[in-house]
This record gives C-alpha cells, structure tokens and sequence, in this order.
C-alpha cells in the first residue's frame, strides 16, 4: 500500500457553456519518504489535481469523483470534519505565494503557535518552544526574535521557509508543495529547493511537487507524472522521462527548453498552445499540437498504456516516441 | 569618445536613484539606488542578454534606455543623439528606433481596442513614415511576419488571444516603425514553456531577417544564454561581469555569477548527484543601503577586508569583471 492512492480522479466546475473538465481520471501513486512531481502547464490540471487531494475545492460548485486514499483511508466520502482534521494534521501545504498564504495581521510566532495549540493541545509555553525549533529547522537566524514578526517584515524566500514550517509543524506523512519556487529568484529557489529535500529525508515524508519547471523536476524528483489537459500522459521514473521520454509531449517540451550548461543552435518549439480545458479537441487532446499525429488520433483517445520498466504512456505511437527517443 | 559605426546604443555610467518616503515628514529616508553606474556598448543587430534577480535594477534600466525614466545622471547615446536630452522632432525620431516589449501580454495591449488599432496606432503618432493607404497593407505584413493570420485576426480584440499570441502581437507593434533597438523586458517569463521556445525562435528569426539589435532582460539563464551574443550580469544596481556568451557561461569569473549559474537546475536527472552548487547564504541586499566596497561582498564566500573598504572597478577589455579576486577563467 502507498502512502498516496489516487484513482481515477476527476475533477469539474460548472460554467455558463456546461462544465469544465478540469481533471480526467487521474491515478497515481505516492511513497513515503519519495517524490512525485507532477509536471505541466497552465491548465493541465496540476494545481486542481492536488487541492482535491488537499481538499481544498469548493465543492459544491466543483464536482468531484473517483478515490483518494491516504494510508488506505479514503478521503473523498468523509464527513467534513472528519477531512478537515485529516488534511490538517497528515497532509502539509506548501503554496507559491506566501505573502497570500500566511494571515498579514498576525505575527509569525501567533500563527505557528495556533497551529499547535489547537491542534496539538500544547501549552503556550511548549508551543513557543516548538515554533522556535520549527523557524530553526527552516534555517531562520535569529528565530527566537523572529516570532515576533509579521509575514511583510519576511523577503520572498524567508516566507516561503516559514510556510514549510507550517506545513510541518504537525509532522505530516505527506507533503503537498504547488510550485512552491515559481516566485523566487535562482539563488533563493535552490535554498528553499534544498531545504524542502533536507526535511523529506530527515523525516520520510512522501512528497508531491507540482511545477512547471523540467529543471526543478529534473532536480529532485524520483517519479514524474506528465499532465496535460487533465491526464497524466505520461509517467515514470526521472530518470526514464529524461533520457527517453515515451510521449511526443514530454519528448516536445524537453526538446523546447534551452539550457544553461550549453547553448543549442534552434530550439524545438511546439507549435500552437495548451488547449481550453472547457474546449477539449476530439481524440488525443495534443493532437493538434503533435507532430506524430495520424487519423488514429484525431478520433480516439488513447489510454494510458503500460510499459516495460513500470513506465507509461497515453500515446498510440509510443513505441514510435520510444525508439526515436531512446539512445 | 565618439561612438563607433557598429555601435548603436551607447550607456555612459547611468544612474537612477529613487527618492524614499522616510518615517519622519520633510525629512528624506535616503533613496533607493537602482541603478548605480551602468555602461555598456551595444552594436548593431547583435543581442545583449542582462540578467540579475528581482530588485537588481534591470527593468529600471530598461525603462530608461527607451525613455520612459529619467536618470539621475548618465546618458544613452544613439547615434548624435542623448536620449533623455532630445526634445521635439529628434525625440519623436529617437522613439522611432528603439522601441520595447513588456513582460506582461495581458496588460500591455490596450483591451479596448482590437489588434487593428493597435498596430495602427504607431502610424498615427508618426505619420511621416508611412502613407495613409499603405498602413493596413503594412500591418498586414507585420502580422504575417510574427506568425499571425492577418485575414482571422486583425478586429479581434487581445483577450481573444492566448498569452503567446499576444505576445506576438506585441512585438509586431515593436517592429512597426523599423526599429534598429528592441528593449526586451522579460518577453518570455509570462509563457508556458511549451509557448516560451516559439517566441525565443521568432526573435531570433527577425533579427535575422531585419537585423535589429536586442538588448534581453531576463531572470532566466538558460533563455538568456540562448538568445543573447553577449551577457551582462547585474547586481544591486551595477554589472559585475559582462563578456561574450559562451566565456561567461562556461568561465564565470564573478563569484556571482558562477553561484548564480550553479543555481540554474539543469534538466538532466544523471548528473544531479555530481553537480556542485554553490549555495548562496541569505537574499540580495536592500538597494537603499548598499554594502560598502563592493555590494556582493555580504554574500560572498572570499570576501576580504579589502572589499569592505574598496569598490572593485568593472574593468575593460571583451570579458571585464568588477571583482578583487576574480576567479580563474
């Protein structure tokens, strides 16, 4: 049993021209003491797939369907309460925008403290002691004094440590972060980066990363799953999904990126532009962007096929991608 | 020093300094130094790359490299012109050959008119440049040139239109008036990575073909060493290290840049346990109190007293750095 189970989830708002598919049926799996990244575009459905598991949505108006189960307990038919103690106290969340995340009213101590206190019962004086060691933990100098502060007092990157030690403060199993360095400068992205694979090892935690960046994929990550329109694509191990994707759309976007340890004459560009999740082309929702497309997949919708290695692909000529991409 | 033929912008040690609003009325809380002593040549249809992070100053520069700041002191020279000293005809000429392109599609074109008008409108402030009956031809062909459907797309309106899409709408109305100078401030940082490699491409392809001259700003490394012919790194207001691409990137010789090339995750899973990084301590600091000597030595692992005491100087030549120290290239 995973830590994680997610089957078949799938996700929709309503909107005046009918409903928007935003997530369509996604499985996949997360170990304890592992990290899976989810990788994809605006609109992919990344962000909507972990506030299910956070549960996070409204619903209603969204709609949700299919199974989350943390530690084999589902999570998607529990009374409210019940849920709310779950992701509280089991799931941890890690945000992009800190400023937006964190109460601009209340010092940061205030905040950490209530966390504890309501939760875990403690006293004010343990709380302190332990929010000071949180703020430690996180690489804060001066925590002690820093309790007192409020988020705004915080640069970008110092926020973003005081979210992971929310986020950590009742010791979760699982660690949800949703592009959590998308807002920070390179030099503090690798800080906050390393930190949050620091914390992972020292306490076993599963890890679930949203992000759109390959780089940060490529740099901590243990299993990739790609999304796009909703559905994973794609799935494997980092290392499978970069040296031989087995999809046009990873093979597409890895070709598309330039990089900084060496300069390549002409980019790879995909053509056109992630589709509308409430306008979903027929078939394979990238063929129009594909340029292994065949009539094949303008009609039907090809399911996530298994590969050899534990690996898969929601492509009809996967074994096509696959030959031209391995080496 | 006149400017040289092939040099078409020339920076002299341009400043910018941003008064602050102190706590006390009537009395100054000091300003904000955000550019602090930049020069640079840039030549004709080459691309030069600037890179630094938030706060470093680099879309001040690009603001005032255009004309839309005031420096403090400091010139930009095109040709026999001063930019910020030009007034009337030769003002309205100088907008003509260097133009901008913002970071944020969404909010650079006007929502209230469609693409038509917005293409059309260059011609409308400069007149002279093109006959009243030949500008629609003329938008046409700009619109072809970015790789847009003149026929589907010209009376719709920006939000009709992807960020990519935009995006190319905003530099066909750059090109409008056949720049020699395109200011690009973060063009690409707004896209989806799928989105962000066509529009790098098209850049590309139009210098090209019209041999117009760039000058980058981005946060993005990779995009940068891509794109640009020569770099230029900045930090709180200064450049550390300029110099052609592929020196800077695969020979730092500032200890910034080298941490800030280091910090760049590269996408490439094999080699992650090998790569050494160098892992910065803390956030740049504030640019309304700069540290004394030279402004990186807070965060520099080889800092010395002497770099409390002493600005090291950018020196000259094709890969200068402002370092005492600087690393071996």
């Amino acid at each position: 049993m995973s830590l994680l189970e997610i089957d078949d989830l799938r996700v929709a708002f309503p909107s005046p021209n009918g409903p928007v598919n935003a997530v369509n049926g996604v499985s996949l799996e997360v170990d304890s003491g592992r990290t899976l990244a989810i990788l994809g575009e605006s609109g992919s459905g990344k962000s909507v797939t972990a506030q299910a598991v956070m549960g996070i949505l409204d619903v209603p108006p969204a709609t949700v369907s299919g199974s989350v189960r943390l530690q084999g307990r589902e999570l998607l038919n529990l009374p409210r309460k019940q849920r709310e103690r779950i992701s509280g106290e089991e799931i941890g969340m890690v945000f992009q925008d800190a400023m937006a995340a964190l109460n601009p009213v209340f010092t940061i101590g205030h905040q950490i403290m209530e966390v504890l206190r309501v939760r875990r019962g403690m006293s004010r004086a343990d709380a302190r002691r332990r929010a000071i060691e949180l703020v430690d933990r996180v690489r804060i100098p001066a925590a002690r004094d820093r309790l007192r502060d409020y988020p705004h007092q915080f640069s970008g990157g110092m926020r973003q440590r005081i979210m992971i030690a929310l986020a950590i403060s009742l010791e979760p199993d699982l660690l949800i972060a949703d592009e959590p360095t998308t807002a920070l400068d390179v030099t503090v992205q690798a800080q906050v980066m390393e930190l949050l694979a620091e914390i992972q090892r020292d306490s076993g935690m599963g890890l679930l990363l949203i992000t759109h960046d390959l780089g940060v994929v490529a740099e901590v990550a243990d299993e990739v799953a790609v999304m796009y329109a909703g559905r994973i694509v794609e799935r494997g191990t980092v290392e499978q999904i970069f040296a031989g994707p087995a999809h046009p759309y990873t093979e597409g976007l890895l070709a598309s990126m330039p990089r900084v340890d060496r300069r390549d004459e002409q980019l790879y560009a995909i053509p056109g532009a992630p589709p509308n999740p409430a306008r979903l082309p027929t078939g394979c929702p990238f063929h129009l962007r594909c340029p292994r497309a065949t009539d094949e997949c303008l009609v039907t919708l090809p399911p996530l096929h298994a590969l050899p290695a534990d690996r898969a692909s929601a492509c009809h000529h996967h074994e096509e991608v696959l030959g031209a991409t391995q080496r | 020093m006149p400017p040289s033929d092939d040099v078409v912008l020339r920076v002299e040690n341009l400043v910018k300094h941003f008064p602050v609003k102190g706590r006390i009325p009537f009395v100054s809380g000091g300003v904000v130094k955000a550019v602090d002593g930049v020069s640079f040549d840039l030549r004709r249809g080459e691309t030069l790359g600037v890179v630094g992070e938030s706060g470093c100053g680099k879309s001040t520069l690009a603001r005032m490299l255009v004309g839309l700041e005031q420096p403090t002191s400091g010139a930009v020279r095109f040709g026999k012109s001063v930019v910020h000293q030009a007034k009337g005809r030769e003002l309205r000429a100088l907008r003509r050959r260097i133009q901008i392109v913002l970071q944020d599609p969404y909010t650079s074109l006007n929502p209230r008119r469609t693409i038509r008008e917005i293409l059309l409108q260059p011609f409308e402030i400069h007149p002279d440049v093109l006959d009243r009956r030949r500008r629609v031809e003329r938008i046409k062909e700009l619109l072809d040139l970015v790789g847009l459907d003149a026929s589907l797309h010209l009376d719709r309106y920006p939000h009709q239109f992807s960020g990519g899409q935009r995006q190319r709408i905003g530099i066909a109305r750059a090109l409008a008036l056949n720049p020699d100078v395109i200011v690009c401030d973060e063009p690409v940082s707004a896209l989806d990575v799928s989105v962000q490699a066509q529009v790098v491409n098209l850049l590309e392809r139009l210098q090209d073909e019209l041999g117009v001259a760039y000058v980058f700003i981005a946060h993005d490394l990779s995009v940068v060493r891509h794109i640009s012919d020569r770099v230029a790194v900045m930090y709180l207001g200064k450049l550390v290290e300029t110099g052609p691409e592929i020196d800077l990137y695969d020979s730092p010789r500032h200890p910034y840049t080298s941490a800030l090339l280091s910090a760049v995750p590269v996408p490439d899973p094999a080699g992650r346990r090998q790569r050494q990084r160098i892992l910065l301590a803390g956030d740049p600091p504030s640019p309304v109190n700069p540290p004394s000597g030279c402004r990186f030595r807070t965060r520099c692992w080889q800092a010395t007293d002497t770099c409390a005491t002493t600005e090291p100087p950018l020196a000259t030549g094709a890969h200068p750095v402002a370092c005492h120290y600087p690393l071996a290239a």
